[in-house]
């Protein structure tokens, strides 16, 4: 299994919000959450239109922290206008390298 | 409807750190004015207003404030924890903005009496201030890193050598000390440079350089010793200064911030090597020049050793530019254009990001004019010192007017990208 896709319990929904989430970039990488690999879980609570996003940054210090999480919660609002949507921040693991996608590698010169 | 988003770092308030970056840009030109105007001064004794007024815009107004703005504004990254007072923050800026331009003005007229005593005293208020919030921030944090200790250390050694400052200008009035301040103005300069700027340069740097190179790699061991060789070599330092102890212990000295430097220049080296993103942006490539222009220094402290008798002033000279003109000044140029982009742009598209394409960070500052400041900053610091060295003076100038349009282009990228206005979307 690819280790850049999130584990989601619902796949037609993630794919959805994460046709959305390739719009959000990291600013200083230039490259999307998802392609980055720093999105980890979707978890879509249907009966009670919960949606949890657990999330990670490339570092635990990164100052676009703040910009990047609401840029993302932005996004699943608009896919899921009326979701009660949730991140959770979680830097274990760690981001590394093998979670970015084959599309981010080619971006980043690999 | 948004629940949460759990897990974020809390950022320092931008209105606290812009000015901070504006007066450095300022001190820049007028420093390398004050360079382009006093050319003729460098061969000279290094204890005359002018060099003494170049020195204090460069290390104060420029080096100091830059990295006080910076240092305010990572803070948060470094500690892992909020800064403690913003108020402290500000009242920080206010003394040293008004402190160091009376400093400057007292030590270019040669007023070393009240005039330049009073800027010292404002300058020590507001180290003191910052001092005392470094500290309160560090100890709210449940725990202290590598990065925090040398934050906290180096605001231990800048408040040290602003108040020694003021005891050698009380010095020239008073009787503060056993000899003349001439005789300290070594041990001053060092703290200085050792203690703060370089202790501040490996913490931060150690921290930034891996994050914007998108690096995994981390040596926590490694810090730790760079940590424990440069405060010993600062220590061992002052010990000779102050108690005139043998040579072989300045030869130790210079030994330990020589592997504290070599270990900083390998740190960046191994986090370049195992960097994720494959291109280097210009701003990153200035940086590590700056890491490896950090022992530029020390190469001219050896040549002293050799040469001391034949030519001691004018290495002391040579010594005292590659600091301040070389690897300080080198990778402030690079940082603040990793830095300060971010903070405007936060600020400008933070909630706007979802609306549309915005401009990346690097696109608020002209990328054209970054690489011509870069070029003529280099080109400026090279034939500086070979034309010091051959002692050509046409070319002393050439190399200082090189390092005022370095100064200027900077400012102007600076305040374009502080007077940024957001793109409608």
């Amino acid at each position: 299994m690819r280790q850049d896709l999130p584990t989601t319990n619902d796949r037609e929904k993630c794919d959805k919000a994460l046709e959305g989430l390739h719009y959000v970039d990291d600013p200083e990488v230039g490259l999307n959450v998802v392609d980055l690999g720093l999105i980890y879980e979707l978890n879509f609570n249907e009966p009670e239109k919960k949606l949890e996003c657990v999330m990670t940054l490339t570092t635990q210090f990164c100052p676009m922290g703040d910009h990047i999480t609401s840029s993302v919660t932005d996004s699943l609002s608009n896919d899921f206008p009326d979701w009660d949507i949730s991140i959770d921040l979680i830097f274990e693991p760690a981001w590394d390298f093998s979670k970015i996608s084959p599309a981010g590698k080619d971006f980043l010169g690999h | 409807m948004i629940v949460s988003a759990r897990g974020l770092q809390q950022t320092t308030n931008y209105k606290i750190v812009i000015p901070f970056y504006a007066y450095a840009a300022i001190s820049l030109v007028v420093g390398t004015i004050l360079l382009f105007l006093h050319t003729d001064v460098l061969y000279g004794h290094y204890f005359n207003p002018k060099t003494l007024a170049i020195v204090h815009t460069m290390a104060l107004g420029w080096g100091t404030m830059v990295i006080l703005g910076a240092s305010h504004q990572l803070l948060p990254v470094l500690i892992e924890s909020k800064l403690d007072s913003e108020p402290l923050a500000f009242l920080t800026f206010l003394c040293t903005a008004i402190g160091i331009p009376i400093l400057v003005y007292g030590f270019y007229v040669f007023n070393l009496g009240w005039v330049a005593q009073l800027g010292a005293i404002l300058v020590n208020i507001g180290v003191a201030l910052y001092l005392v919030n470094v500290i309160s921030s560090a100890f709210k944090s449940e725990k202290r890193n590598v990065h925090a200790w040398y934050i906290i250390v180096a605001a231990l050694w800048l408040f040290s050598t602003t108040f020694f400052g003021l005891l050698l200008l009380f010095n020239f009035t008073h009787s503060v000390f056993a000899q003349n301040s001439v005789q300290y103005l070594s041990l001053h300069a060092h703290m200085g440079i050792l203690g703060w700027f370089l202790m501040l340069v490996l913490g931060v740097g150690s921290r930034l350089i891996p994050m914007f190179l998108i690096s995994m790699y981390s040596n926590e061991k490694l810090l730790w010793y760079i940590f424990v060789a440069a405060n010993a070599s600062i220590l061992l330092f002052v010990s000779t200064q102050l108690f005139s102890l043998p040579f072989a212990v300045y030869c130790l000295s210079l030994i330990s911030a020589l592997a504290g430097v070599g270990g900083f220049v390998y740190y960046c080296y191994r986090s370049y090597k195992v960097r994720i993103r494959k291109g280097v942006d210009d701003q990153m490539k200035l940086s590590l020049t700056a890491s490896v222009q950090m022992l530029f220094p020390i190469a001219v402290m050896l040549l002293m050793l050799l040469f001391s008798k034949n030519d001691s002033t004018k290495i002391a000279t040579l010594y005292g530019f590659t600091i301040f003109f070389g690897w300080l000044t080198a990778i402030v140029l690079g940082m603040t254009f990793k830095t300060l982009p971010f903070i405007i742009w936060n600020i400008a598209y933070h909630k706007k990001a979802h609306k549309g394409k915005t401009p990346a960070p690097k696109d608020l500052f002209n990328e054209s004019v970054f690489r011509a400041m870069q070029y003529s900053y280099l080109a400026g610091f090279i034939i500086f010192i070979l034309a010091y060295i051959l002692e050509i003076v046409w070319a002393i100038k050439l190399g200082a007017l090189l390092l005022l349009i370095a100064a200027c282009l900077y400012s102007f990228n600076t305040f374009k990208i502080i007077l940024h206005k957001p793109n409608k979307l």
